[in-house]
């Protein structure tokens, strides 16, 4: 697996750049991630707020919330989302919050 | 002796090889030429081994959207290091497929610039698949395909890349212009295509007649079938051209009927139950100069096939029996947007809408979408799979305790 310096702390990623140990995740990780995974440079206060909910979620229920959740809770629509997070929700918002990579169907 | 004897066994007999295909993809391409001695070397072990080697859920992505594009990696890139990334692509592909073929040229030149040549025309799903790439060229190719004119196609909770059949272009039987409603519908659902809001995939395919060529009634959570409200259109000149020229009318067409809707009367084919008549078909199939369909043309909307994950395999069950098709298909634009909404709302992830309407009854979707159930809904025969008794029902149920006390 490979390492990657984010925010002053050396983490491990995968080939997706999802980091491997969420424990070790703190906010210069995700500026971190940010600007290195998803060229997104500074971090807006809609994006912390995204960010932030998307990791309190998973905290309390050690998964991603659906989408239609996401955009209720956050007041945001996912059309803005993509504006803030170009890859979306789950390769965008998900990678920052430092969640482990979501599962999904091809 | 060869590296993939089995592999090469593939090759042999008159028939198209993917072998042979990647074999000459790995000489013509400089790119390709580890990737495709690794592919078969790959798939070799696989058969050996009895597993595939390909890991699951890679998420890679173009900007903007969030679907399309395929990650895979695979499970040994040490051992197979030009399959460290083999990203597979969808493409939009043309209602109908129906393409140039300077277009043909163009696509597969970006492809051969960008990635691994290879390609499937065209995967189930009905789009373009373009095979192997890795992840620093997916950008430069929804470029190039974009600034062409072409489309990534859908993958994950979207909607996915509505498909439709050849229709009106090729098809004297069309009773809709699928072409012209696919075309429609992937621009009006351009958000839900591209950027994934449900629960999991959702599907729409149209065919223009109950021969249903894409499969829709077997394959898509909305299948739209073509169909028509009057009768059948017999022209009995043609059906004594039919019987002269040798045809056993009575028993390849009248008594294969399933509902015996039709019957010959005095030398003549008449359509005597007009009520029982099915449209399946079958008298139009057998006999395309004598019988049409008739002149009121629809479509009829049905609900839910998909093939098993969570339940096993389900056919789709009608929703709206007759609905017009006619630009800017509003109607069925509004059906669809009240029934996905219903089931964003109330499916758990990972839940068919199909699998949703198993959990809380026919009768909740119906009442939701304020329709009626009719009896054409009915599954098979003899269930009925939407009628519970509730409180408030059934109307003239406390005239009726008079009676019973």
């Amino acid at each position: 697996m490979a390492k990657k310096m984010l925010g002053g702390t050396e983490m491990e990623i995968d080939e997706d750049g999802f980091i491997q140990e969420p424990d070790k995740w703190t906010n210069a990780v995700a500026e971190g991630l940010a600007e290195e995974e998803c060229e997104i440079h500074p971090m807006t206060e809609d994006a912390w707020k995204l960010v932030n909910f998307i990791r309190q979620y998973y905290i309390d229920y050690e998964t991603a919330p659906a989408i239609r959740m996401l955009c209720k809770k956050c007041d945001l629509k996912l059309n803005y989302i993509y504006e803030m997070f170009p890859k979306g929700p789950a390769a965008g918002a998900c990678k920052v919050a430092g969640l482990p990579k979501p599962t999904g169907c091809v | 002796m060869s590296e993939t004897p089995m592999m090469d066994e593939l090759e042999k007999g008159p028939w198209p090889s993917f072998v042979t295909q990647i074999k000459r993809a790995g000489e013509s391409k400089a790119l390709m030429a580890e990737s495709s001695k690794d592919l078969l070397r790959q798939q070799e072990t696989a058969f050996t081994e009895k597993q595939g080697l390909w890991k699951h859920g890679g998420i890679v992505g173009v900007k903007g959207y969030g679907g399309g594009v395929i990650g895979r990696y695979h499970m040994r890139p040490e051992d197979y290091p030009g399959l460290e990334h083999f990203h597979t692509m969808r493409i939009n592909h043309p209602c109908g497929w129906f393409y140039t073929t300077d277009k043909l040229r163009e696509v597969c030149d970006i492809w051969d610039k960008h990635g691994s040549g290879l390609t499937n025309f065209h995967g189930s799903t009905g789009d373009i698949i373009f095979l192997g790439t890795n992840t620093e060229h997916l950008q430069p190719i929804a470029d190039d395909l974009s600034e062409k004119g072409w489309d990534i196609g859908s993958s994950g909770s979207a909607l996915r890349t509505p498909t439709g059949c050849v229709g009106p272009a090729r098809c004297e039987y069309a009773c809709f212009d699928t072409l012209d409603f696919i075309h429609d519908v992937t621009n009006t659902f351009q958000d839900e295509l591209h950027r994934p809001p449900f629960p999991y995939k959702t599907k729409i395919k149209a065919s223009g007649c109950c021969n249903d060529c894409v499969a829709a009634m077997g394959r898509s959570d909305t299948a739209v079938i073509g169909t028509w409200r009057d009768e059948l259109r017999i022209d009995n000149d043609a059906v004594k051209e039919y019987m002269d020229s040798g045809m056993d009318v009575q028993s390849l067409v009248v008594d294969n009927c399933p509902t015996d809707a039709i019957e010959m009367v005095n030398g003549k084919l008449e359509l005597v139950r007009a009520e029982d008549c099915t449209r399946c078909m079958h008298c139009i199939n057998m006999m395309p100069k004598a019988v049409r369909p008739g002149v009121n043309k629809g479509a009829t909307i049905l609900c839910g096939a998909k093939a098993p994950v969570l339940h096993g395999a389900v056919l789709s069950t009608v929703i709206i029996p007759f609905m017009k098709m006619e630009p800017p298909y509003t109607e069925f634009k509004e059906y669809w947007e009240k029934a996905m909404d219903w089931w964003d709302e109330n499916g758990k992830v990972r839940e068919r809408i199909s699998e949703l309407i198993d959990r809380v009854g026919l009768d909740t979707f119906l009442k939701h979408m304020e329709i009626k159930p009719v009896p054409q809904m009915v599954k098979t025969p003899r269930a009925n799979p939407y009628i519970f008794w509730r409180e408030e029902a059934p109307p003239g149920l406390d005239e009726f305790k008079k009676y019973i006390h």
